[in-house]
């Protein structure tokens, strides 16, 4: 989106998980849940997150707000390496990044009522109290589309997408400047998930925060994002422009992900074939180019050589042997 | 997860009161066993209060001429062998197990509730070490427990309260961690740490009041069996010292000479020590279903 430093830069982020076995508790394997994973986020901008369950999405947004300890690699927020950053040294960084999360039952506390879940951020980094804390969380419900009245009532009371505004009122409350959101529809009704996305479109527009949005819903994420990653493995194989992306996908895996998707047309003809098998297991994952089993179009090189992300047309990057702009197979 | 939602529980059962009384009268009439337990638990605490009112001699008082005396009108439970009368220890027994069941109960899971959430939440070696020292606490039974530390402590109301929470401690601290353990993992603790909460305040503030439910749960159900272990104790003779009136020590100082000769002096202590652990088992017990379906079974 822009030139100027962005707000996020993830660069080579990497963690692994040990696994641990037998009555030493000896590590007997390693789970690479984030494989080497770089990129940028601009201010005010929209990245997309796509990929299967368990290709590592939650666990890049989890790093990236240092709620897991990454194994290596630099986040970059605005410029300073947060990674390295003690807890205490942490702290302030923590008002720039919020998160909010999928499932919207078990993310507010059910003992609290949801005026104080909203406002705790407030007391918490001593930004106001009293009346003056009232005035404010008022005023972020009527923000995401709560009434100021409902602020005594406890989670339980609400429906899921009205739990959904208050997670997404408690993200909004510190003024952050990036938001994660970690597939923050997915628990809701289709209905539902309309209103949630449009809310966080609107509210972008009027605060000009980030939005790193994590889904594995493509037609959620083609709606709010500005640029899509597709997440295989571990490993990002493909970043570009929304539009770019849907419209001329590189990476065999994007292309088999795009032609999963249900066209509402029984006369429709797929595109590209589907593939077979299913993920390879993060402990062991296959050498070279991680997706080189289920790949319909791997050659020798994808099995021994790691493809790395590179520049495939304008704003588009892709980690694919084949498609250096040459390779897709008519 | 340990996340009850009490209104829509009752709702969902087909209570439609939403006043205080209304829902009583609702939980009154599903958990009948509950209700009579709650009502014996109530009349203990009154007898307990109102213990000098109630009572119709001083439990203390030696009457040399009326030994042994069987229930009449004059003395509804007889007499002992000193000529003190029974309804009136009894009556005032019920303060002793009272301040001994809800003390020690108290101290028990005040401690139990620390070991388990720094146990659970710091995990670590804090958690290696409390739980190897809860295990080695847990492999004796809580009476050969009290015994053991009424036996170094000696006897006074006190010890035995000290005596018998020790003993509960591990159990409330089992039941702690592993709660917080699964409530460290929901999404609203993590919300927490990304807002930049401190360690305590998350302990305190989201993991502690989230384990209040089982917490109760579990108190109301180890308060019999405190009662039932001070009874025991003072059976044994390490429990309440001579003279105040326990029920454990009256029955030990009856059961082996006058059981034949003055049955009473065995029943009705017997009958109140019977009485107030059925009525506080009952009660626990409705009180796990209410506050905690999911463990029904």
């Amino acid at each position: 989106m822009t030139e100027q430093r962005p707000l996020l830069e993830v660069t080579d982020l990497v963690k692994h998980y040990a696994v641990r076995g037998g009555v030493l508790r000896r590590q007997v394997g390693t789970v690479h849940a984030v494989d080497g994973v770089s990129f940028a986020l601009g201010a005010g901008e929209t990245l997309g997150l796509v990929g299967e369950s368990g290709c590592g999405k939650s666990t890049v947004a989890r790093t990236v707000l240092r709620l897991v300890e990454p194994t290596s690699g630099a986040i970059k927020l605005d410029g300073e390496d947060i990674a390295p950053l003690s807890k205490t040294a942490l702290r302030p960084y923590r008002r720039s990044m919020q998160i909010v999360f999928q499932d919207p039952f078990a993310s507010l506390n059910p003992r609290m009522t949801a005026g104080d879940i909203v406002g705790e951020p407030l007391t918490v980094h001593g930004i106001a109290t009293g009346a003056k804390k009232q005035e404010r969380v008022a005023e972020l419900f009527q923000q995401v589309g709560l009434r100021p009245d409902q602020m005594k009532n406890f989670p339980h009371q609400f429906s899921g997408g009205q739990r959904q505004r208050i997670c997404i009122a408690r993200a909004l409350s510190l003024g952050p400047r990036l938001i994660v959101c970690d597939e923050p529809v997915s628990a809701l009704d289709v209905s539902i998930q309309a209103q949630v996305i449009n809310l966080l479109i609107d509210l972008q527009r009027k605060q000009n925060f980030s939005y790193l949005f994590i889904a594995h819903d493509l037609a959620v994420v083609a709606h709010i994002s500005h640029r899509v990653a597709v997440m295989y493995l571990g490993r990002i194989v493909e970043i570009a422009d929304k539009h770019e992306l849907f419209a001329n996908p590189r990476h065999p895996y994007t292309q088999a992900l795009l032609a999963s998707v249900p066209i509402a047309d029984p006369k429709a003809k797929r595109t590209a074939p589907l593939i077979d098998g299913d993920v390879p297991s993060p402990i062991n994952p296959p050498s070279g180019c991680a997706f080189h089993t289920r790949c319909p179009y791997a050659i020798d090189r994808c099995k021994t050589e790691r493809p790395m992300l590179q520049a495939a047309g304008t704003a588009h990057q892709v980690a694919c042997w084949l498609n250096d702009g040459t390779g897709r197979s008519e | 997860m340990a996340t009850i939602n009490f209104d829509s529980e009752l709702r969902r059962a087909g209570a439609n009161a939403t006043g205080g009384w209304g829902r009583l009268a609702f939980l009154a009439q599903r958990h009948v066993l509950g209700t009579v337990g709650l009502i014996i638990m109530l009349l203990f605490v009154l007898t307990a209060i109102f213990a000098d009112l109630i009572s119709r001699y001083d439990p203390l008082t030696v009457d040399s001429a009326h030994r042994l005396a069987p229930p009449s009108m004059l003395h509804w439970f007889g007499t002992d062998s000193f000529g003190r009368d029974v309804w009136s220890r009894i009556i005032h027994g019920a303060r002793i197990s009272l301040a001994v069941g809800i003390g020690s109960t108290t101290l028990g899971a005040t401690l139990g509730v620390i070991v388990g959430l720094a146990s659970g939440y710091l995990s670590g070696w804090v958690d290696l070490v409390f739980q190897r020292v809860t295990d080695i606490l847990q492999s004796l039974p809580l009476l050969v427990l009290a015994l053991v530390m009424t036996a170094a402590l000696g006897p006074s109301l006190p010890n035995v309260i000290l005596a018998i929470a020790i003993p509960l401690i591990p159990t409330v601290a089992r039941v702690i961690r592993a709660n917080t353990l699964a409530l460290r993992e929901q999404p609203f603790v993590e919300a927490a740490k990304s807002i930049g909460m401190s360690e305590m305040r998350i302990a305190l503030r989201h993991v502690l009041p989230n384990t209040i439910a089982p917490l109760i749960v579990l108190a109301t159900a180890q308060l019999g069996s405190t009662i039932l272990t001070e009874a025991s104790l003072s059976f044994l003779g390490l429990g309440i010292p001579e003279p105040y009136p326990s029920w454990g020590r009256m029955l030990s100082e009856s059961a082996a000479e006058y059981v034949r000769t003055a049955p009473w002096l065995v029943i009705f202590p017997g009958i109140a020590i019977s009485l107030a652990v059925f009525g506080t088992n009952l009660f626990g017990d409705a009180l796990r279903d209410i506050l905690d379906p999911r463990q029904r079974g």
